[in-house]
């Protein structure tokens, strides 16, 4: 019996009876990390990394949540369980499980380089790693965070010298956090969108220290819109909610803004190729850093990126799962980390909104 | 040293004088990474304001050989095509260290071979970075001295080139190579921000940047130089186009006011005779003149210092031939005498730009045409005519003789106002095209391929089938006509439903039901269903059919009978 199976309800492990980042209700999941694709509602309890709690309190409402630390050791029916950082978004953690001195390691989502606020990626030596590739192309090389932190910081200011409203388009949980963080540096004011607002004040209670944001109302006026910075997600990008902006820029950032045609399909002024995934060398080196001997490839190019590691003599399969999209995540579609935010109503559902403080 | 290690020693050398002479004339401060930044702002900006302001400033600070040669690239000339796809593609994948399979796979992501090769070579310079790459005219003049060289010279140029540039710079450096600049300009847009250099007029630079000029031996100076003269002799007008009329023509007013003529389906062109000299221009700037011979003796007949307008088109005692036709005789290098004779090319003339030399485009119409009378009519040959006129004194009348256009080989009326001057582009409100309904077929998709563009990675290319018995018989492709809302949706099905794959190509479950709208239809033997179609697009998603409710080969075979002549 495998460590691990792929089943119709997800990562399971039979061993320890329990699945890691089900879709469909089970008694016992572990959650990777917060977006919608992977922490999904109706499972009986839940068990996650300390920060990532009060987020699925805000997205799932109340349930039995266990929370573990990184490093710390848990005992399921024998198996032995331990989450380290992925470094994806806040609280996202990889899991590693041992039994019978066999190692397997989930990576969730990940990305390779430190971001200042989700964790520094930990390698974690394993048998068998089951890695994303929603960026599994060699065209997919990413800038450092320091550096599109800057290129964001400059397009904002330039925007403000020609008094225009900069609207950066950014998902609420994860890049919308390094966004604002990025523009505090050289604004005073910044305004979000509810959604984005709803997350941010949830990380503030959970006693995350973030700049101060303002949250858009009808009772927002023009006057202090102008020449200002907004923070919104992908939702709210070409729906009406944009039209209170006058004179307003849009700045998406996404991997996909990677390619021209992505940011002139989307039609935005300006496309920062910023992402929470690894870029293809960052895949690489997690790979090979684990010392595998076995890999496999969800969601993604993961027919491509598993081929690839074939050819390096890395055994890897190819799995499907229902993170991401599909074989070929659609840069356009709404993906799962969209769906977090596009749903206000979830977010504005009083019973989400009693947050609790972690410390 | 080596015969090879010489020659490169020699290009350096070379190259070290250029870059000498570039410094010490104090221009080209702005290098390919200026016309790097120019290429990102159009390609990516959503304002035309913001891409006019990027054209303007480039040329304010360019250097003026760039100039030219930019003006060149955008009004769709190309550089000397120095190394082919094959030996880029190795290059870039020897670079990185990649094999060639997941170029492969990387480019059908990508859509675009210059951007893929940028994206996939190592990094050198960050692409913040300011590189010291050399103005764009030097990479070109380099391209043709190297064209005739040996591989390897080729490959050092290029692969140092590449070492010195950031991701942008390489992705331009590329598309040089590749030769394919379409971007998101237009040549109005370029004309107009030309315009604000020179005292010239808009219209006036049109035409000097188009017809056949050389970029690298004519200077920003001869182009754009403001005394009126015209030094070439071939250069044809920019090329007034008209709107769709989607009113009811009554909208227009009186019927008095207008011209109407028969829209002719073949391709436009300017008829030049100047100098004594014949010139053919296709509406694509594309001098044909060698492809028609019949037009030579054209030469003879036409007063010197003309300039026609007109169609270029197939016809047997005036009634024009199906398009199909004409395309038969645009692919050939020499036309035989079989061509000659079965597809014998007519110039069906409707308007006069120049006479005496003078232009004569702000004219009126009427003027204009009378004039075009004058000068057709007593002409015997059948190689150029008068395109008609069509009476009429009510709209309903018009409206009525629409129905007949097929019969007529035309697809619509043109509605012209008598009182129009000859305008630059596409303008609205004196002329207008009224055409005829499509043709329409409902068919299921069958096989699908990424787009390219802004429709990279989006599965956007699609071939249809129709039914016989139980078989599906593609016959057309198409490309368009769909919103991007649309085209996410059928990316997504693709996705979801591939059944096969063929290198880029998915063979897909049939299951989608489109209606496609074609302006004609011809019996072909290179397709298997026997047709060729005119002009195929999606007309719309037909969602409330399934897909045995399609149309059959028979039908298509029907239209073929009653509008394929």
């Amino acid at each position: 019996m495998a460590l691990i199976e792929f089943s119709d309800k997800g990562l399971c492990c039979p061993q320890g009876q329990f699945y890691i980042d089900p879709w469909k209700p089970v008694e016992k999941a572990l959650i990777t990390h917060a977006h919608s694709d992977h922490a999904r509602w109706g499972s009986q309890s839940y068990l996650c990394h300390q920060y990532t709690k009060p987020l699925l309190q805000l997205r799932l409402g109340d349930n039995p949540y266990q929370t573990v630390e990184w490093g710390e050791t848990v005992f399921m029916n024998g198996v032995k369980v331990s989450f380290h950082p992925a470094g994806h978004v806040i609280g996202s953690s990889q899991i590693r499980l041992e039994y019978n001195g066999e190692v397997w390691v989930v990576s969730g989502d990940y990305k390779v380089a430190n971001d200042g606020l989700s964790g520094q990626f930990e390698v974690v030596p394993c048998n068998t790693f089951i890695t994303e590739s929603t960026f599994g192309l060699p065209i997919y090389k990413w800038k450092s965070p320091g550096q599109i932190n800057k290129d964001i910081q400059s397009w904002v200011l330039k925007n403000k010298e020609l008094d225009k409203t900069s609207v950066v388009i950014a998902y609420s949980l994860g890049k919308a956090q390094r966004v604002i963080q990025a523009i505090a540096e050289v604004t005073d004011k910044i305004y979000v969108h509810g959604a984005v607002y709803n997350v941010h004040q949830t990380l503030i209670n959970a006693g995350w220290k973030l700049p101060e944001v303002h949250r858009i109302t009808p009772e927002t006026t023009k006057e202090e819109l102008t020449a200002s910075v907004v923070v919104a997600p992908p939702s709210a990008d070409g729906s009406s909610w944009m039209k209170r902006f006058p004179n307003h820029v849009t700045g998406v950032c996404s991997g996909w803004m990677q390619v021209r045609g992505n940011a002139r399909r989307r039609n935005v002024d300006a496309g920062f190729a910023m992402s929470d995934h690894a870029d293809w060398p960052g895949l690489l080196q997690a790979v090979k850093a684990t010392g595998a001997e076995k890999v496999f490839v969800t969601h993604g190019f993961q027919a491509t990126f598993s081929r690839y590691l074939n050819e390096l003599g890395i055994e890897a399969g190819e799995v499907k799962t229902e993170y991401g999209n599909d074989e070929e995540v659609s840069p356009l579609a709404v993906t799962d980390e969209d769906s977090i935010e596009t749903d206000e109503s979830v977010s504005d559902n009083p019973e989400a909104k009693t947050f609790e403080t972690n410390e | 040293m080596n015969k090879v290690e010489n020659d490169i020693e020699r290009l350096l050398n070379e190259d070290h004088d250029r870059d000498i002479s570039y410094s010490a004339s104090g221009v080209g401060g702005l290098g390919l990474g200026g016309f790097a930044d120019l290429v990102k702002v159009l390609g990516t900006s959503t304002k035309t304001t913001d891409k006019l302001n990027a054209l303007v400033q480039y040329f304010a600070s360019a250097d003026d050989k760039d100039k030219v040669w930019v003006i060149a690239l955008f009004s769709g000339r190309k550089p000397k095509r120095a190394v082919n796809t094959t030996q880029l593609i190795t290059w870039c994948v020897e670079a990185a260290g990649l094999p060639g399979w997941l170029f492969g796979e990387s480019y059908h992501t990508v859509g675009d071979l210059a951007e893929t090769i940028s994206l996939l070579l190592p990094e050198t310079i960050p692409a913040d970075q300011i590189s010291e790459s050399k103005p764009l005219h030097f990479y070109i003049d380099t391209f043709r001295q190297i064209e005739k060289q040996d591989e390897s010279i080729k490959k050092q140029f290029i692969i140092e080139s590449w070492d010195q540039m950031n991701q942008n710079e390489r992705f331009v450096f590329n598309k040089l190579i590749t030769g394919a600049f379409r971007i998101g300009v237009s040549q109005k847009m370029m004309v107009n921000a030309l315009a604000k250099f020179t005292s010239l007029e808009a219209s006036v630079i049109a035409h000097r940047i188009s017809g056949n000029w050389d970029p690298s031996t004519t200077t920003f100076a001869e182009l754009l130089n403001e005394s009126p003269t015209i030094t070439d002799y071939s250069k044809p007008y920019p090329f007034y186009l008209a709107y769709a009329l989607d009113a009811d023509p009554e909208s227009l007013g009186e019927p008095e006011a207008w011209q109407v003529e028969w829209k002719w389906d073949g391709i436009r062109g300017q008829m030049i005779k100047r100098n004594n000299t014949l010139f053919v221009w296709s509406r694509g700037e594309e001098l044909m003149t060698d492809k028609f011979p019949e037009y030579h003796s054209l030469k003879d007949v036409l007063p010197d210092g003309i300039v026609l307008d007109g169609e270029i088109i197939p016809s047997i005692d005036k009634k024009p031939l199906p398009f199909a036709l004409l395309q038969t005789r645009i692919g050939r290098k020499n036309v035989t005498k079989k061509n000659l004779q079965e597809t014998p090319i007519t110039f069906f003339a409707y308007d006069l730009l120049e006479y005496n030399y003078e232009d004569w485009r702000n004219r009126p119409l009427d003027e204009r045409r009378k004039q075009l009378q004058a000068i057709i009519e007593p002409l015997t040959t059948p190689t150029i005519i008068l395109s008609p006129i069509v009476t009429f004194s009510k709209w309903e009348e018009l409206t009525e003789l629409r129905t007949t256009s097929r019969e007529m080989g035309a697809e619509g009326f043109m509605i012209k106002r008598k009182s129009s001057t000859y305008q630059v582009g596409r303008k609205t409100g004196d002329w207008w095209k009224w055409k005829i309904e499509p043709l329409v077929i409902d068919c299921v998709m069958i096989y699908a391929e990424k787009g390219s563009g802004r429709r990279s990675n989006l599965y956007t290319a699609y071939t249809f089938a129709v039914k016989d018995g139980d078989k599906l018989i593609p016959f057309t492709r198409a490309y368009s006509g769909l919103t991007d809302k649309e085209f996410n949706e059928v990316d997504s099905f693709v996705k979801r439903n591939a059944i096969e794959k063929f290198g880029p190509v998915r063979t897909v479950k049939p299951e989608l039901v489109f209606e496609i709208a074609f302006e004609g239809i011809a019996a072909s033997n290179r397709h298997k269903s026997g047709v060729a179609l005119r002009f195929p697009r999606i007309n719309r998603w037909r969602k409330d059919k399934k897909p045995d409710e399609i149309n059959t080969l028979d039908d298509l075979k029907q239209m073929l009978q009653v509008y394929g002549k």
